[in-house]
């Protein structure tokens, strides 16, 4: 791994680290009292906060399951290359692109 | 009696099982030399000082990388009496216990782990404290004595074979820390690529079994930070 990739996974995992426990204490939290589709659509629609949020989130993820993907195809499958780099340039389009599509569909709903 | 099964041949080898008596502070160099000299003259390993000193017994103990001049059978034999040597892994084996070291010296070079001068003639004697962080963090790793072991244990050199390994970025670490050296940056471009210091998991196993005690995992997270700090400044 070079310093480049090394620092940005390292600086998005700092991020994703945040970003789950939020997430997750936001679960715990709202669904105390049960929660419906409805509710959440409710809660989303419309709202910046949440767009943001999880506009960074899967942006991180987008950033930091590439880099680790590239470390196991290296060290497990011995893929290295530029075929390998251009693959998960290409998986990293495909998180990017399927998280903001789950992200602004909860926000436009 | 000890019932010791020995790696025979390179990589398409087999264990050649053997009865040895056991005797009073036997050390496991002991039994691999009585081997040789009283049941298999063929038998090929290798040691020099028998003392700790050189780190050529390095084998593969019990599954356990260990110098075997150092390590006595009472330490590293199971409790049915039993011992397998095999020989250092991630090394090509020569033949038996004995194995090629050319790889591992050879990313020693890579890793830039020799002193460099620099161009220019210092016009005095360099000043090292002893006191100072440098000369305390090259302490800590300078002790190596090129055994092999760490590289033995470590897993990401049996994952990626081009990956410089734990002693040659020690090494490289030591000379980082060293205020004399002339070619800190190219030394930190040579441990910076996908096979240099960040390729380290910090498993921790060339810690675990180095028989110096050294810590090379730190040496490496060093390196790694060094090498940051490097892009850091290169990018401004």
């Amino acid at each position: 791994m070079t310093a480049l990739l090394f620092v940005v996974q390292r600086a998005s995992a700092g991020v994703l680290a945040l970003a789950v426990v939020v997430h997750l204490a936001t679960i715990v939290y709202a669904v105390r009292g049960g929660l419906t589709a409805g509710e959440i659509l409710e809660r989303t629609q419309g709202n910046v906060a949440y767009l943001a949020f999880y506009g960074v989130f899967v942006v991180a993820v987008a950033v930091h399951a590439p880099i680790g993907l590239r470390n196991v195809l290296r060290e497990w499958l011995g893929w290295k290359g530029r075929a390998c780099d251009g693959a998960l340039v290409l998986f990293a389009f495909v998180l990017f692109a399927l998280g903001l599509r789950a992200v602004t569909a909860l926000y436009l709903a | 009696m000890l019932h010791v099964e020995v790696w025979r041949s390179a990589d398409r080898g087999r264990f050649q099982p053997f009865a040895v008596p056991r005797r009073p502070n036997q050390t496991v160099l002991d039994v691999v030399t009585e081997i040789q000299r009283d049941h298999d003259p063929t038998l090929s390993y290798r040691f020099a000082c028998r003392v700790g000193m050189c780190g050529s017994c390095a084998m593969v103990v019990n599954g356990r990388p260990r110098w075997t001049c150092r390590t006595r059978v009472v330490d590293a034999v199971t409790t049915d009496g039993k011992l397998r040597l095999e020989p250092l892994r991630n090394l090509t084996v020569v033949k038996d216990l004995a194995v090629d070291m050319v790889a591992f010296f050879d990313k020693w070079m890579r890793a830039r782990g020799f002193f460099e001068p620099g161009a220019a003639i210092p016009e005095d004697f360099a000043v090292v404290r002893p006191e100072s962080e440098e000369r305390r963090a090259a302490d800590e790793g300078i002790e190596c004595i090129g055994c092999g072991i760490c590289y033995s244990a470590c897993d990401v050199v049996a994952w990626d074979e081009a990956y410089l390994g734990p002693a040659a970025l020690n090494r490289a670490w030591t000379l980082v820390n060293d205020i004399r050296d002339g070619a800190q940056g190219e030394r930190l471009d040579a441990v910076a690529g996908d096979s240099g210091c960040h390729a380290c998991h910090t498993h921790m196993s060339c810690t675990t079994y180095c028989p110096k005690a050294i810590a090379p995992t730190y040496s490496i997270a060093g390196l790694k930070r060094a090498v940051v700090r490097r892009a850091v400044r290169r990018s401004r």
